[in-house]
């Protein structure tokens, strides 16, 4: 697959401090990198440099082949980019805004007219396309930026929280709309956001401290996780303990945790020892026993497990990218 | 180049959204008149130029063209619509003069629509307008070059304040450069070469020379070269800057 957004060894200075160190990736056409880390931990940044703001202190990013350094013009037509925050010209109004975007695209008179038809549809703007920015709902600006990155239908769009300060229904259509768009085009989101890497995302990027720590689909990064292939049973209180030790007994079982889920019932969570499925051995189990339990299921391993894990610097960030 | 086009469009444009494009421009030409009318003793000198309205100009101008520059970058880093701004496919250069030409152009209008005075001259007596008309050349070249001079301060920081004060202040220092009382202060301890190189170097003596009426071309080109310059060092400090 020919990677439309390419970056190898970025890595940004700032003084002594590193915002980002060394990061390679490669994003394809059909493909949503979701960039996950905390706060500060150089998302932004990153975007920055691949979008050609920035100038990186070392390393390359290129855009549909096109070195943003080098070639910027090149690399920009290709690309929609929503700035962290999404700043628009407030005194605008909408209509305007859209208008000027476009004649900078080189899209003027009917495909002009077109291109912000699409994109006005796309977003659902068209209420509000004589209103100055300025006074705009948080998430119609957040939907105004979307439509400038969008107008000239790019190959690249980088959306750098595109779902911050949006309520549940206005995420909801943003991520439907990035899963319609994504076909035919290499997309990277930022997010804190992990329920949205679940939702949009073919790919999940973890950084943290300015260095990538992952890049993998993001149900392989769950399963690094120590609940993936777990399985939780929840069964009458006077089972509890003969049931732990037996679950332990398991060669397959690595520990059992337990949690009182209300007065008279316990709740069992055997994790795999090397997160293969236990599922079969536990059913066995409780079936050998006869224990009567109410809910039996195998756990996924939750991203936001594994992200904490990664991103704090005492958990053990495991080494393979 | 059609980029500069599109720049300029919006810029120009943004001065209007607001009244306060239309206050600036009143409060200009009425001061502008009242600088002629009582300050210059237009009538009580009894003669038929324009000298009393443009010997003003350097210094009208040392407030008016930094409050048109104040906003051209500041505000754009300030809101962080510089980032929107310069991922679109425009260089650097093309943004620049731009939004130059932008408030160049507005200066322009302002400069244009005190044609009652040219007109009030013409009435009341027979004046020379070839140096009426190089004055206005001379006026709207020195305009581009302060506010040359406010592009690049304002690209220097996020505060339109600061930008203000800042260009005041540089503009100033290039006024005077060329003024009499500078230079004969500076005439005792100065060898007399640097002096002159050092008023060659002022907007002031410059314009001085084209409101006499001869539009030489070294002033013509010290005013090109001012605003290349400036704008250059614009456009450096925009990329060094608009990431911060």
């Amino acid at each position: 697959m020919l990677a439309l957004v390419a970056a190898q060894g970025l890595t940004k200075r700032f003084d002594a401090h590193v915002a980002v160190d060394r990061v390679d990736l490669e994003v394809g056409a059909g493909e949503v990198l979701g960039f996950l880390g905390p706060n500060g931990a150089g998302k932004s940044t990153t975007m920055k440099m691949i979008a050609g703001f920035l100038a990186p202190t070392e390393g390359r990013a290129a855009i549909c082949g096109h070195d943003v350094t080098e070639y910027p013009i090149p690399a920009k037509r290709n690309l929609g980019y929503l700035p962290e925050g999404a700043p628009l010209y407030g005194d605008m109004t909408a209509g305007a805004f859209l208008a000027f975007v476009a004649a900078m695209r080189g899209l003027s008179g009917r495909r002009g007219r077109a291109a912000i038809g699409l994109a006005v549809e796309r977003t659902a703007l068209a209420e509000v396309l004589a209103q100055p920015i300025d006074t705009l709902s948080k998430g119609f600006k957040r939907r105004v930026g979307l439509a400038q990155a969008l107008l000239h239908d790019p190959p690249v769009l980088i959306l750098d929280e595109p779902t911050d300060g949006l309520d549940p229904n206005q995420k909801h259509e943003m991520r439907a709309l990035i899963r319609e768009i994504r076909p035919s085009k290499a997309i990277v989101i930022s997010t804190h956001i992990l329920e949205e890497v679940d939702a949009v995302c073919t790919r999940a990027a973890i950084i943290a401290g300015g260095r990538l720590l992952a890049d993998a689909a993001p149900a392989d990064l769950a399963a690094w996780s120590p609940l993936h292939n777990a399985v939780s049973l929840t069964l009458g209180a006077r089972f509890a303990d003969a049931a732990a030790a037996s679950l332990e007994g398991l060669d397959r079982v690595e520990a059992v945790e337990r949690r009182q889920a209300d007065p008279d019932a316990v709740r069992l969570t055997a994790l795999s020892r090397d997160g293969g499925p236990i599922l079969g051995d536990v059913g066995l189990l409780v079936q050998a026993h006869g224990w009567e339990v109410n809910d039996l299921r195998t756990e996924t391993g939750a991203l936001d497990d594994v992200f904490r894990r990664m991103t704090q610097p005492e958990g053990e960030a495991p080494d393979h990218v | 180049m059609s980029s500069v086009a599109h720049v300029f469009r919006r810029e120009f444009a943004g001065y209007f959204i607001t009244p306060v494009a239309y206050v600036f421009i009143v409060l200009f030409l009425a001061l502008a008149a009242a600088l002629t009318f009582y300050v210059g003793a237009f009538f009580e000198r009894g003669r038929a130029d324009l000298l009393s309205f443009f010997q003003w100009h350097p210094w009208l101008y040392l407030f008016f063209m930094p409050a048109i520059s104040m906003r051209l970058w500041s505000e754009e880093r300030k809101t962080g619509t510089i980032e929107l701004f310069l991922t679109l496919p425009v260089s650097t250069a093309a943004a620049v003069v731009g939004k130059f030409l932008a408030a160049w152009m507005f200066a322009g209008l302002a400069l244009a629509l005190t044609f009652p005075i040219w007109l009030t001259v013409n009435y009341l007596g027979e004046p020379d307008n070839g140096v009426v008309a190089a004055s206005y050349i001379g006026s709207f070249l020195m305009a581009g070059a302060y506010l040359a001079i406010g592009s690049c301060l304002s690209a220097l920081t996020r505060n339109q304040v600061i930008a203000f004060v800042l260009t005041v202040t540089v503009c100033f220092l290039f006024n005077v450069l060329g003024a009499g009382v500078v230079q004969s202060v500076l005439g005792d301890a100065v060898p007399a070469e640097l002096l002159e190189t050092l008023a060659s170097f002022s907007l002031l003596s410059h314009f001085n020379n084209i409101v006499k009426g001869v539009i030489d071309l070294r002033d013509l080109v010290y005013y090109a070269l001012a605003i290349g310059i400036w704008l250059a060092a614009a456009a450096i400090t925009v990329d060094l800057k608009k990431a911060d």
